[in-house]
């Protein structure tokens, strides 16, 4: 539609939009204002359940568990099609059949190739 | 309930792909030269972009699914985009020791994603298809391990693409929750007859649209990722994304925009001609102060998803028309400058790769592709007698005879910015000396026979379609008759 | 019954807090487990939906979203452990190898 293209039915929109951030600046600067700032080590130091904390709070895991993790949580969701299917597919008939083993052998490209890849390998 | 065995053959090119891949994903496991692998992967290419050829229009899957002009135009951009990026990539791979057969499976997945998504009849196939194209390429971003700034940017690729399909996604929800459908056409109807057309709910789901859209067009204010990612990712497959899912987005963006929301058309001009125009601003001016040349690409591609906008909001038959002609040009030229940049790769050097400075003097010591830049740079900037001209000049003029004209005025305006950082890598190659020191890179005379192909085919379609626009326009026109 | 508004304003409303964890928080990790809560807004709303209208189709969408999270998450991973291998950082601000 040419010449609808000036948005005025839009100007509400800008106005509260200009409203929102001011408020939230405002709010902000209230708030930097009023607050108090006394830090101190303790309590500046992450909450360990009342114990003084002790080393690094991140451990380093092996990669492997990632990798196992991963390929669990591909395989394991990939089951939630599974499902519906064994709900209905008498209802639908050879399609279903034909479609889920198709599925499932998509399925089992990837873990042949996990496999072949070594992604199984725990050493 | 009555269940009928589902029309195949619309779907056949996406199935032989598919499947295609998965195959080839098992056999490069014995496969040892790499090579292999990128000819099966073309083998693969070409007989899909056949059957795209021979498969007759129709529409399977109750309706979710269908094959018309439209989607196959946008086919054979994908297959030609992924073909390309495949015949680039070897001496890439090889030189930073990450020659994988999986590049190859990637690649041919991601065009299979972006093809269902051409197709795409229904919200819930557009998702699909979409995150199959995405996913493909978040991993294929990241491809050089061992680089920081590839993990890099798949890791912002990745971030900021789920970010956006979680915005396309909550659009559907409300799509579906206000019309209790998910089929485009159908959305349309729904929408005109229970009078939907002021419901606030349906313009959030709309603004939601834009906002998913826009972060995989790459359309400003959502561009923020597209330089970092362009400029990490091994350029063989920045050439490939800058191109491909962008095609696959604008051709979502065209059919959700004017089949499903055909009728809210004054919203969404509303919204996309500010962005349009900000997309042009953003990336011409920005990509004026780029230092490395992957950069400056990635914000010319930011400011062409910009001029490609434009066909859209005219929303007419003509205009969609000439944007996907646009995109075809676009991406001829695109992965033209890319082939270059890749020529001129130094393998592991990354500090010195990809550097501007890199095209000084290149007129003197390598002639050819010195000329061949200076095609795709002129097409980038639309010089005549470039393709790059002939597709600008048909998006403005449907954009005028749309009644856009400020839109266009702007466009041009920036067309004449982006002269500016265009033309200057030409200086660089025909004014300056090479640098001091500078080691030419290695066997930029002896680049591989797949780039001499894709060089010569870029090169001669950007001036072909540039004297002889008329069959592709003819094409493009045909194919955007089904709006 | 609960109404359907109620579990729309619910959805609305994680979604939102997933929006402003992944622009506020620095961590890759939790950036990626905002992105999994909009996700998961976004499920609750078709799922309410689907009930309200008594149609199949959202439930469907829903099942595609899980799986294809699920991959989502597993691409994700491995991109963040290719990450760490060379960086050994999951902070935003300190993976900034490319400026301008």
């Amino acid at each position: 539609m040419p010449g609808s293209y000036i948005p005025t039915n839009y100007l509400p929109v800008l106005i509260i939009f200009i409203i929102a951030s001011c408020f939230g600046l405002v709010m902000l600067t209230i708030g930097n204002f009023l607050r108090l700032r006394r830090p101190y080590p303790e309590k500046l130091s992450p909450y360990e359940s009342g114990m003084p904390p002790v080393g690094e709070p991140r451990y380093r895991f092996d990669v492997k568990f990632y990798v196992i993790a991963m390929l669990f949580v591909v395989f394991d969701v990939e089951t939630v099609f599974l499902y519906p299917w064994a709900v209905a597919y008498d209802k639908i008939g050879l399609f279903a059949i034909v479609e889920m083993f198709l599925f499932i052998s998509v399925l089992l490209v990837g873990y042949a190739y996990a496999w072949k890849r070594e992604a199984f390998n725990w050493e | 309930m009555n269940f009928q065995f589902p029309d195949l053959t619309p779907v056949l090119p996406e199935a032989f792909l598919v499947l295609g891949a998965l195959l080839l994903l098992l056999i490069d496991l014995s496969i040892k030269n790499k090579n292999a692998t990128a000819f099966i992967s073309l083998v693969l290419l070409m007989v899909t972009g056949f059957t795209v050829y021979s498969t007759p229009s129709g529409v399977t899957f109750g309706g979710m699914f269908s094959v018309d002009a439209y989607s196959s135009f946008f086919k054979y951009i994908f297959i030609l985009s992924a073909a390309m990026a495949i015949l680039v990539s070897g001496r890439y791979l090889r030189w930073r020791n990450e020659e994988h057969g999986e590049y190859y499976t990637l690649i041919l997945l991601s065009t299979a994603g972006m093809m269902i998504m051409a197709s795409a009849a229904d919200l819930i196939t557009i998702y699909l298809g979409l995150e199959l194209m995405a996913l493909s390429t978040y991993v294929l971003a990241g491809f050089i391990r061992g680089e920081v700034k590839s993990n890099e940017s798949a890791l912002k690729y990745f971030l900021l693409g789920a970010f956006s399909s979680a915005f396309l996604l909550y659009g559907i929800s409300l799509i579906y929750g206000l019309t209790g459908i998910t089929r485009l056409n159908l959305v349309a109807s729904a929408i005109s007859e229970s009078g939907l057309v002021d419901n606030p709910v349906l313009f959030m789901a709309l603004l939601m649209f834009v906002v998913a859209f826009g972060f995989k067009v790459a359309a400003a204010p959502f561009h923020m990722w597209a330089p970092d990612v362009y400029e990490g990712a091994p350029t063989p497959v920045t050439a490939f994304m800058s191109v491909g899912p962008k095609a696959a987005g604008f051709a979502v963006m065209a059919r959700v925009f004017l089949v499903a929301l055909h009728s809210l058309q004054a919203d969404w001009t509303t919204v996309l001609v500010p962005i349009a125009i900000l997309t042009m601003a953003v990336g011409n001016i920005i990509a004026l102060s780029q230092q490395n040349i992957k950069r400056m690409l990635a914000y010319s591609s930011i400011a062409h998803a910009g001029y490609a906008l434009i066909g859209l909001i005219t929303g007419t038959s003509a205009g969609i028309s000439a944007m996907m002609n646009y995109l075809i040009i676009y991406a001829f030229m695109n992965i033209g400058a890319f082939s270059i940049v890749i020529i001129l790769d130094k393998g592991r050097v990354p500090a010195s790769s990809d550097r501007l400075d890199n095209f000084k003097g290149l007129a003197k010591t390598h002639p050819v592709p010195a000329f061949l830049m200076l095609i795709f740079m002129f097409s980038l900037t639309g010089i005549p007698p470039t393709a790059g001209f002939m597709g600008k000049f048909y998006l403005f003029m449907n954009a005028v005879e749309a009644g856009y004209t400020f839109v266009v005025l702007a466009a041009v305006f920036f067309s004449v910015i982006s002269a500016y950082f265009y033309l200057r890598v030409v200086k660089f190659m025909y004014m300056e000396e090479p640098e001091e020191g500078e080691i030419p890179a290695a066997s930029m005379s002896t680049a591989p026979v797949s780039i001499t192909i894709v060089l010569a085919v870029t090169a001669l379609a950007v001036l072909l379609i540039g004297v002889y626009p008329e069959a592709l326009l003819a094409m493009a026109k045909n194919s955007a008759l089904i709006f | 019954m609960i109404p359907v508004t109620w579990y729309m304003m619910l959805s609305a409303a994680i979604f939102c807090i997933g929006i402003f964890g992944f622009i506020a928080r620095r961590n890759v990790i939790i950036m990626f487990i905002s992105i999994e809560l909009m996700l998961n807004a976004v499920n609750i709303n078709l799922v309410a939906m689907s009930h309200y209208l008594q149609d199949m189709r959202g439930q469907i969408l829903v099942f595609f979203i899980i799986a294809v999270a699920a991959a989502e998450a597993a691409i994700g991973l491995a991109i963040i452990i290719s990450l760490f291998r060379n960086r050994a950082t999951v902070h935003v601000d300190e993976i900034k190898e490319m400026e301008g």
